[in-house]
Formats: structure tokens, C-alpha cells, sequence
């Protein structure tokens, strides 16, 4: 009786340890099949003429597969974003956690949290029908699919996570600090501006950093505004993120054609990777002081 | 007594003003967001577009096989997703002792959810589709969403285990219960609210996924029943979405189902909420 029990116990253990092993096992799952499927390609184009080739013809007679083109776009993409998202983010969430009455608060919160799980195509179609027309207008440009337009899709859709996790830093800012600041005579703005926000700096460097690993990987909404062409990025041409070239290509290509898009996918997965990695470097920091 | 300098007035306004211009700007763009979709989508919502199927014949749109896949998914999904993640759960905050394992899985969960969509779904595809030959098929659709929504499920579980107070466990302990027993009995039934967030969270994000269906659940839009439906390709909303704005060009169409999505999205966020104010006036008691 007693043995049995035990056993029993054990094996419930063993249950829920292979339970606990699971998101393990699906990271080296991921990661596995990535490089797999990602080096052959790679390593048949060559690493150089891979990453840093400006001409991406994939289905062309001699097929060229540079994906400097896709690169760059992300980068410029993500960075555009990250300069119109992450100031009104910034200057919301320190108004939200510090300035607005209860009630501002609990409205404003509810609209973020929606504006977060709003889905990206639709995000992607109202940029198609609003913002595009929009910027050809605005611009006399004779397509406004274009790099500024993905990136202001990609600064709305960063601003819920940048407003979140930067509130959450400035309300952890111990109210010492602020009262100490009011007393020796700073007004509350000055205060919430030069002793809360310092005080919560590397949270909201964990924001911003949040903000740039969704830009990065956000594939729906970008493929509808941003035009798809692969070109060398310009703020008024039509363009393909990595995210969408791996998308636009998948359901056709084959061979040589498919295996590149697998050593995009790694590429990327690569910028995801060093994206998480500097943001835990950050979190660590801020639960540090 | 002199008040505050000249200089230190503006920036006190100019700062002021710069939160004030941020906090309007995002939230007209909600709810210009939610306008612009339920204008421009409820007057193309018929019944006809919602209890049919798409007919070359009769050159109609349905979209009902689209929200039966929806459906569909979002069971599969959560069935599957569920015990795995509150098991993780269990695992982390009751049986495990070495702090470097906590630290692994909880670091592998953190890595997970930073994992762009379009990533699971390429991974999704060879795993799923062609390794375990399961072909482009809703079920591979759904294994895909229960590795992306994992950790989702266990950080909301997890945070709700650490809120059952340990005397409880230690309570059933004395009276002789097994661990597995106290489990069961005291720490099951403590973290139904975690289980139920993340439910819906898990809902939210099945509702709003794309990128990682189009090369696991495929694109058709056949009527099926639950059990065939899961072995065969079909579009989800989203993805149907997707498809009739960017690929054939029915605006209006696409625009009725951003609406319902922009509906269901609301529901969501409404539920989460009341689910959370809920259980802690609940635990305050």
C-alpha cells in the first residue's frame, strides 16, 4: 500500500516534469529545424553573397537571392517606427502612470489593451484603404504602398506594448524618491520627468526593445501596406520586410528558390534572438534597481 | 514668495502638452480604429454572407465555413494547449526544486513569446505538415497556436498558483494527503482565475493570428463538421480576411469580417477585464 503510493507519486512527478520540459523542448525544436532547413541554402549561394547581395530575382532565368534588400528594409522599417512610436508611447505612458485621474487611467488602459489585440491584417487592411491613398495624395507619389507606410502601421501596432511596459516601470518607481523631489521644490512635472523616468530608465529601454522585436517580426499587416517589391529600401518605394519575403514567396517556391526562404527565416530568427536576449538584459537590470 | 522661473514654467507646459497631444492622439486612433472598421464593415454584414458558403455559381461570398474554422481551431487549440501549460505551471511552482531548471523553462517561455508568428508558422509547416505528414490541415493549424500560446497559459497559471497561500497546502499535508492528492484537491481549484485569463487570452490571440495559419491551415473554404474539419485545410477569419482584401479584392467583404473581429476583440478585452475584477474582489474577501 504504502509502495504503491509512492510509485504513484513518482510517476505523477515524471508527468508533470515532461509537462514543465515542454516549452524546452519546442525552443530547440524551433531553433533545430531553422538552422537545418536554413544552412544548405547558405551554404550553396554563400554567406556573403547571401547577406550582403543587393539583387533579389528569385524566379528569373538566373535566379539572384541578395537579401541585403530585406535586411535593410527591416532595420530602416523598424527604426521608423521606433521614432514615431516610441515618444508618443513614452510621453502617453508617463502621463498615464503619473498625471491622469483614475478614471483617465482605467479608460485609456482599456484602449490600449484593445488597440494590442486588434488583429494585424486588420490593422493591414485599414492602412490599405486609409494610409495608402493617404500618403500617394499627400506625397504625389503614384503608389503609396510604401516603406512609410509600414512604417507607421508598425509604430501604431508597437505603441500598446512600449504605453505598457513603460507604465508598469513608472508606477514600480519607489513614491520616496518623488516626494523627496517635490520637497525640495520641483514641480511634479519636473519630477515625473527627471527623477520618476530615470529612476525607471531600464524599464522603458525594456519597452523600446519590446516594441523593436514586434516590429521586426510583424509579417501581415507590413505585407499588405508595404508593396512587396523587393527593392533597396526608400521611404516612398514599395518594399519586402524578411518577414514578408518569407511569406510572399512559401506557397509557390520550390527547390533552391524554397530553401532561401528557410535561410531568411533564420536570419531573422537570429535578430529575434539577440532582440530577447537584450531585452532580459534590461529586465534583469531593472528588477536589479 | 517667488514662484517658478519663466524657463522652468515652459518646460513644465511644453512637457504638459506633449503628454497631453500623446494620450489623445492614441486614443482618437482607437477609436477612430474601431469607427472607421464597424462603419465601413457592419452595412456589408448579411445573413447571407453569414450562414453561406462561397459559390463560383451563384458568384456569392459566404463566410460561414471561415467562422466554423474559426471555431474550430480555437477548440482544438485550447483543449490541447490547456493541460500542457497548467501542467508546466504545476511543475514550476510545486514540484520543482532546482532553481536552474525554473530558470531554463521559465527562460525558454520568455523566448517562445518573442517568437515573431511567421516563424511558427514556417516551423509549423515542416514539423506538422510534412514531418508528421499531417499535411496543410487545421489540426496542424492548431499544434502551431498551442506552441505559441503555451506560455501564455502558463505565466497566467503560474501567477495565480503563487496566490494560494502555502498554509493551505501545508494544512492538507498534515492531514496525510499525497502531493498529487493536494494538488488536486487545494491547488487545482486556487488557480481556476489564471486558467480562465488565460483562456481568453489564448482566444484573443487565436482570433487575431495569421501569419502562422496560412502555411498550416491552408486556405479553403469548405463546410465541414468538427472531425473532418480538423484533418482538412480551411481558411480562418483572419486568414479569409486576408486573402479576399489582398488577393481577390472584396473590400467589402473584408471589412465585414474586421468588424466581427473588431466585435469579438471587444467582447474579449470586456471579458478579461470582468474576469479579473471579478476574482479579485473574490480574493480580497
Amino acid at each position: 500500500m504504502k509502495n504503491g503510493k509512492r510509485v504513484f507519486e513518482t510517476a505523477v512527478h515524471g508527468i508533470f516534469l515532461v509537462l514543465g520540459l515542454i516549452t524546452v523542448a519546442c525552443v530547440l525544436l524551433i531553433t533545430v529545424y531553422l538552422v537545418i532547413s536554413g544552412i544548405p541554402a547558405i551554404r550553396e549561394i554563400g554567406l556573403v553573397p547571401f547577406l550582403f547581395g543587393e539583387k533579389w530575382a528569385s524566379t528569373a532565368a538566373e535566379p539572384s537571392y541578395g537579401i541585403l534588400p530585406f535586411i535593410l528594409t527591416s532595420i530602416y522599417g523598424t527604426a521608423g517606427a521606433i521614432l514615431l512610436g516610441v515618444p508618443i508611447g513614452f510621453f502617453a505612458a508617463v502621463y498615464l502612470a503619473k498625471a491622469a485621474s483614475p478614471r483617465v487611467k482605467a479608460v485609456m488602459q482599456s484602449a490600449v489593451s484593445l488597440l494590442a489585440g486588434i488583429p494585424s491584417v486588420v490593422y493591414g487592411l485599414v492602412g490599405m484603404l486609409v494610409l495608402v491613398p493617404g500618403i500617394r495624395k499627400l506625397f504625389h507619389v503614384p503608389d503609396g504602398s510604401s516603406l512609410l507606410a509600414a512604417m507607421i502601421v508598425l509604430a501604431i501596432m508597437i505603441l500598446p506594448s512600449i504605453i505598457k511596459v513603460s507604465v508598469t516601470a513608472l508606477e514600480a518607481v519607489p513614491s520616496e524618491y518623488e516626494d523627496a523631489s517635490l520637497a525640495l521644490g520641483a514641480t511634479p512635472v519636473e519630477t515625473w520627468f527627471r527623477v520618476s523616468v530615470p529612476a525607471a530608465r531600464s524599464g522603458i529601454a525594456a519597452a523600446v526593445v519590446l516594441g523593436v522585436g514586434r516590429a521586426i517580426g510583424e509579417a501581415m499587416a507590413v505585407m499588405m501596406v508595404s508593396g512587396n517589391v523587393p527593392n533597396m529600401p526608400s521611404l516612398f518605394q514599395s518594399v519586402r520586410f524578411l518577414t514578408t519575403a518569407v511569406a510572399s514567396e512559401m506557397s509557390y517556391a520550390s527547390g533552391l528558390q524554397r530553401q532561401v526562404l528557410f535561410s531568411i527565416a533564420l536570419v531573422l530568427f537570429l535578430f529575434i534572438m539577440l532582440m530577447n536576449a537584450t531585452l532580459n538584459f534590461f529586465l534583469k537590470r531593472n528588477k536589479e534597481g | 514668495m517667488k514662484a517658478v522661473s519663466r524657463k522652468r514654467r515652459a518646460y513644465g507646459g511644453l512637457m504638459r502638452a506633449l503628454m497631453l497631444f500623446s494620450v489623445i492622439l492614441t486614443g482618437a486612433l482607437v477609436l477612430f480604429l474601431i469607427g472607421y472598421v464597424l462603419w465601413k464593415g457592419i452595412p456589408n454584414i448579411t445573413w447571407e454572407l453569414l450562414s453561406t458558403k462561397p459559390s463560383y455559381l451563384r458568384n456569392q461570398i459566404g463566410i460561414l465555413p471561415d467562422i466554423l474554422n474559426t471555431v474550430y481551431i480555437v477548440i482544438a487549440t485550447l483543449l490541447i494547449v490547456l493541460p500542457l501549460g497548467v501542467g508546466a505551471a504545476i511543475y514550476l511552482t510545486e514540484y520543482a526544486q532546482n532553481k536552474k531548471m525554473v530558470a531554463v523553462i521559465e527562460y525558454a517561455a520568455e523566448t517562445l513569446s518573442g517568437i515573431p508568428s511567421i516563424i511558427y508558422g514556417l516551423v509549423g509547416m515542416l514539423f506538422f505538415c510534412q514531418f508528421l505528414n499531417m499535411q496543410t490541415s487545421l489540426l496542424a493549424g492548431a499544434l502551431t497556436l498551442v506552441i505559441m500560446n503555451l506560455p501564455t497559459i502558463m505565466r497566467t497559471t503560474q501567477e495565480s498558483l503563487k496566490t494560494v497561500p502555502q498554509s493551505y497546502r501545508e494544512g492538507a499535508f498534515g492531514l496525510g494527503a499525497g502531493k498529487w492528492r493536494v494538488i488536486r484537491t487545494v491547488v487545482l481549484p486556487g488557480c481556476v482565475d489564471g486558467v480562465i485569463t488565460g483562456c481568453i487570452l489564448a482566444v484573443g490571440r487565436i482570433l487575431g493570428e495569421s501569419a502562422a495559419l496560412l502555411f498550416t491551415a491552408g486556405f479553403a473554404h469548405a463546410l465541414n463538421n468538427f472531425f473532418f474539419g480538423l484533418r482538412s485545410a480551411g481558411a480562418t477569419l483572419t486568414v479569409a480576411l486576408y486573402v479576399y482584401a489582398k488577393e481577390q479584392g472584396e473590400f467589402g467583404v473584408a471589412f465585414a469580417i474586421a468588424a466581427i473581429l473588431m466585435v469579438l476583440t471587444l467582447l474579449i478585452n470586456l471579458a478579461a477585464d470582468l474576469v479579473g475584477a471579478y476574482y479579485r474582489r473574490k480574493k480580497r474577501l
